[in-house]
C-alpha cells in the first residue's frame, strides 16, 4: 500500500489527499497519483541533488502554487498566492467547514467556539497586563492559532495527555485549567497553576494530566514520547497529545523520538503546529525540505496535512488519530499550517515580515472563519455572538481580578520543591 | 556477606530493585539481547523480559527524554547510558527536564530516575572515552549525584537510588567493574544518600577520596602510615548533597586535608569540597587544603601519558607530606 504522500514508504494511509488542506499542500503533493509515482521515482533517481527537486516541481505542480523566483516571500501558503488564490481558499475552506459542522454536535459546536473567542480574549488581555508591566518574562500569546490547541484537544478524553511548547496559554486553557490558574500563573502569584513557579512557559496540572509547557525548542518531544511509552507499559488505553512549532522539527529530538515511537508502537500524537516563522526565521531560511507532514515517512508514521485554521479539519484529523492511539497504540504525526498573527513575543519588533502579510493571513482568522460558518448553519446568531462574548469577557476579567488579588508566593517557597526526597546530608537514618 | 565484583554487585541491586518494583524498567544501548556493553545487565533480559529491558537505538537525547516523560506519570525508569561520555548528548533532558520538573511545575511531577553508566577514565579510549563528568550534574539542584568506590557501596547505593523520587545520576568507574569486595546478600540492604563514609581512620591528615580515588588514598595511606603519618580517608560517595559534615568532623581532628580526585581542576568538586572545608574549618586548618586532581588536559591515548593523567600513589603521598610540612 501506498502512503498518503506516495513516496514509497508503508506508513498506514489516514485520509488519502481528502482533507481540504489538500490545496494548502506544497506543490510537490499536489499531483495525480501517477504524476506523484513518477516523481518519486524520479526523486529517488536524484535524491541528491537538490535543485533537480525543484526544477520538478515545476513541472508537475499547478501553476497557481508555484513560486516564481521573483516572489519576495515563499514563507506563507497564503503568501505564495496571488489574492485571487486568497478568496478561493478561503470559499474551500469555508465550504469544507461547512460540510464538518454536519458531523458534529450543535453544543459542542458552540463550545469550541466559546474556547477560541475565550482564548483569543485571554491572550489580548494578557497582552495588555504584559504592557502595564504586570507580567514579567517571555509572553508568547496564540492569537492565530486558536484552532489548534481547541480543536485537537476537544478530539480526546480528559485523561488524557497533553504536552506542550512554550507558546502553551491556550493548551492550558483547553485542557481545563481554569483562565483564573493561567492567568495568575502569568502573574507570578501562588494561585497560579504552578504556584507562580513556572510562569508562562511552564504551566502544569496533574490533576487535569496537563504535562507542562517545556521551554527549550523540541523538549518535549521526547518526553510526550515517554509519557505515551508509559500508557502502553501500564496497558492503559491514554493517548499523549504532543504540539510543538515548526521549527522544532529541525532539531534532534523530533527525529529521535519519531523513530522510537514507531519503532516501539507508542500511542503518541505529534502535532507541528507550523505557523511557519521560527521567532524571526521563516520556514523557508531554515528547513531544507519543508513538507513536514512527508518527513513521517523516513519513521513510517502516518501523517496527515491540516488545515490548521479550521477548528473542526483539526479536531477530525485529531480523532482519526487518536482513534489509531488508543486502539493500535500507533503514532501520527499532524502537520498543522497555521499562523501567529502577533509577534513571536511581546518583546517581537515584527522587523521580519510585512503588515500586509499578516493582513493576508488574518483574511482567515481561525475563529471569525468558524463564527461565519456557524452563523451560515444557523447555529449562533449576532444575538447568540454577543452572549459568548460577554461570558468570556466576564470571565477574563474574572482571571485578571483572581491574578492581581491572588497573593505572591511566600520566601519560603524560594526552597521548597526543589526535591521530592530532599536529603539532609550526614543523616543516617535509611531513605524512605 | 560474599566476594563479588562491583560489576555482580550492580546487577544484584538492578535486578531486586526490578523484581521489588514492576514500574522499574531499564533502557540503554545494549542492555538487553548484548547483556550489556559492560555486562552489568547481564542476565536481566531473561530474568525480566523484554517489556522491562529494553534495548535502544543510539539515540541518547530521545531516550534519556522518553524516561523522563515516564516518570512524570509513575515509572521509575533507569536509564543506562553505554558511558556517561554519551550523557553529554542528554544533558538537556537531564538539566532542563530531569532536574528542574518538580520545581517549575510548582511541586506537582516528581521524576524518580536513575541515569547511570560507567564514568571518568577508562584504558586507553583518548579524549571522548575517558572524562569525569560529575561536576556538571553536581552543579544542579535538582539532581542527587552518587558515585561509589567498593561493590557493596555500588549496590546499597543503587538499590537507593532506585527508590528516591528524585533525579539521581549514579556513575560507576569504568576501571573499578573488576574491583572485588564483600557485599550483604539481603534484599533490604540500602546505603542512604548523603552519608559519607570514612574508609580508613586516621588522626594526621585527611584524605577526601572518590570513586577511583579511594583504593588510590587507600594505598597512599598505608605507604605513610610506614613513614608515621596516620591518615584518615573519607569518601562522601553521594556528590549530591554532599555529606560535608562527615568532611569537616575530620578536619577538625587532623587539621590537614587533601581532596583527591582523577577529574580535572578547574571548577572540580574538589574545589567545592576545598571551599566548604574553608568556609567552616577555616581556623582548624594547620595547613591549606591541598588538591591532587586529573591533569587539565584532553585525556591522551598513550599509556605512558595516560598514566600521567591520573593522580597515583605517590602524588597522594606526596600531598600529604606537604601539607603535614615534611
Amino acid at each position: 500500500m501506498q502512503c498518503a504522500h506516495f513516496c514509497g514508504c508503508r506508513a498506514p494511509v489516514l485520509h488519502v489527499l481528502t482533507n481540504v488542506a489538500y490545496n494548502q499542500r506544497p506543490k510537490t503533493q499536489q499531483q495525480t497519483v501517477s504524476s506523484a509515482l513518477v516523481h518519486t521515482a524520479l526523486k529517488r533517481q536524484e535524491s541528491n541533488r537538490r535543485p533537480v527537486r525543484k526544477q520538478m516541481s515545476k513541472q508537475t505542480a499547478p501553476s497557481e502554487m508555484s513560486t516564481g523566483p521573483g516572489e519576495k516571500s515563499r514563507t506563507g501558503v497564503i503568501d505564495q498566492n496571488p489574492l485571487k488564490a486568497v478568496s478561493q481558499q478561503l470559499k474551500t475552506v469555508k465550504q469544507e467547514q461547512k460540510h464538518r459542522v454536519d458531523d458534529v454536535d450543535e453544543k459542542t459546536l458552540i463550545e469550541l467556539y466559546r474556547q477560541m473567542l475565550l482564548v483569543r480574549r485571554f491572550e489580548e488581555k494578557a497582552a495588555e497586563a504584559y504592557s502595564m508591566g504586570k507580567i514579567g518574562g517571555f509572553c508568547h500569546l496564540y492569537i492565530g492559532q486558536e484552532a489548534v490547541a481547541i480543536g485537537a484537544i476537544s478530539a480526546i478524553r480528559t485523561d488524557d495527555y497533553v504536552l506542550t511548547s512554550y507558546r502553551e496559554h491556550g493548551h492550558a486553557i483547553a485542557k481545563g485549567i481554569s483562565p483564573d490558574a493561567v492567568m495568575a500563573e502569568l502573574f507570578g502569584k501562588s494561585g497560579g497553576c504552578s504556584h507562580g513557579k513556572g510562569g508562562s512557559m511552564h504551566m502544569f496540572d496533574r490533576n487535569l494530566n496537563f504535562l507542562g509547557g517545556h521551554a527549550i525548542v523540541g523538549g518535549q518531544i521526547p518526553l510526550a514520547t515517554g509519557v505515551a511509552f508509559a500508557s502502553k507499559y501500564k496497558g492503559t488505553d491514554q493517548v499523549t497529545l504532543c504540539f510543538f512549532g515548526e521549527a522544532a522539527v529541525n532539531q534532534g529530538a523530533f527525529h529521535e523520538s519519531l523513530n522510537m515511537a514507531q519503532l516501539w508502537k507508542l500511542p503518541c500524537i505529534y502535532i507541528c503546529e507550523n505557523n511557519q516563522y521560527g521567532m524571526g526565521t521563516s520556514l523557508d531560511r531554515a528547513m531544507s525540505f519543508q513538507n513536514i507532514a512527508e518527513k513521517a515517512c523516513a519513521y513510517e508514521i502516518a501523517s496527515e496535512f491540516v488545515d490548521g485554521m479550521d477548528v473542526l479539519a483539526v479536531r477530525e484529523a485529531t480523532a482519526q488519530a487518536v482513534e489509531r492511539a488508543r486502539k493500535d497504540h500507533l503514532p501520527t504525526l499532524l502537520e498543522v499550517r497555521t499562523y501567529r498573527f502577533m509577534g513571536h513575543s511581546m518583546s517581537d519588533p515584527g522587523s521580519y515580515r510585512t503588515r500586509a502579510e499578516i493582513e493576508k493571513h488574518q483574511e482567515r482568522d481561525p475563529v471569525k472563519l468558524f463564527f461565519s460558518t456557524l452563523k451560515e448553519k444557523g447555529i449562533i446568531d449576532d444575538a447568540a455572538l454577543a452572549e459568548v462574548e460577554k461570558s468570556v469577557r466576564e470571565e477574563v476579567e474574572h482571571a485578571l481580578r483572581f491574578a492581581e488579588e491572588s497573593p505572591s508566593p511566600g520566601p519560603e517557597e524560594l526552597y521548597t520543591d526543589v526535591y521530592s526526597n530532599p536529603i539532609v546530608p550526614g543523616n543516617r537514618a535509611p531513605n524512605k | 556477606m560474599a566476594v563479588i565484583t562491583m560489576r555482580e554487585a550492580l546487577n544484584q541491586a538492578l535486578r531486586e530493585e526490578m523484581l521489588r518494583d514492576q514500574n522499574v524498567f531499564l533502557m540503554g544501548e545494549e542492555v538487553a539481547e548484548y547483556q550489556g556493553a559492560y555486562k552489568v545487565t547481564k542476565g536481566l533480559l531473561e530474568a525480566l523480559g523484554p517489556k522491562r529491558v529494553i534495548d535502544t537505538p543510539i539515540t541518547e537525547l530521545g531516550f534519556a527524554g522518553l524516561g523522563v516523560g515516564a516518570a512524570m506519570v509513575g515509572l521509575r525508569p533507569i536509564i543506562e547510558f553505554m558511558t556517561f561520555n554519551f550523557s553529554i548528548l542528554a544533558t538537556d533532558q537531564i538539566i532542563n527536564s530531569a532536574a528542574k520538573m518538580l520545581y517549575m511545575s510548582g511541586g506537582q511531577f516528581k521524576i524518580p530516575i536513575v541515569f547511570r553508566g560507567p564514568g571518568g577514565s577508562a584504558f586507553q579510549v583518548s579524549s571522548q572515552h575517558s572524562q569525569a563528568m560529575e561536576s556538571w550534574f553536581a552543579y544542579f539542584p535538582g539532581l542527587k549525584v552518587v558515585m561509589p568506590s567498593t561493590p557493596a557501596d555500588a549496590k546499597g547505593l543503587l538499590k537507593t537510588s532506585i527508590r528516591d523520587d528524585d533525579p539521581v545520576i549514579f556513575i560507576e568507574q569504568e576501571r573499578m567493574y573488576g574491583n572485588k569486595g564483600d557485599v550483604p546478600e539481603d534484599p533490604e540492604f540500602t546505603i542512604p544518600l548523603g552519608l559519607a563514609d570514612v574508609k580508613r581512620e586516621g588522626t594526621d591528615a585527611t584524605i577526601v577520596a572518590r570513586s577511583l580515588m579511594v583504593p588510590v588514598a587507600l594505598k597512599a595511606a598505608e605507604q605513610l602510615e610506614k613513614q608515621g603519618i596516620s591518615c584518615e580517608v573519607i569518601d562522601p560517595r553521594t556528590i549530591r548533597p554532599l555529606d560535608i559534615d562527615t568532611i569537616v568532623e575530620s578536619v577538625k581532628k587532623t587539621n590537614r586535608v587533601v581532596v583527591a580526585e582523577e577529574s580535572h581542576p578547574f571548577c572540580g568538586v574538589a574545589a567545592e569540597i576545598s571551599m566548604e572545608i574553608m568556609e567552616r574549618a577555616f581556623d582548624y586548618l594547620d595547613a591549606p587544603v591541598k588538591r591532587v586532581s586529573g591533569v587539565d588536559v584532553p585525556m591522551p591515548y598513550a599509556k605512558n601519558l595516560e598514566a600521567l593523567a591520573i593522580p597515583d600513589v605517590d602524588q597522594l603521598v606526596a600531598a600529604v607530606r606537604e601539607v603535614s610540612y615534611i
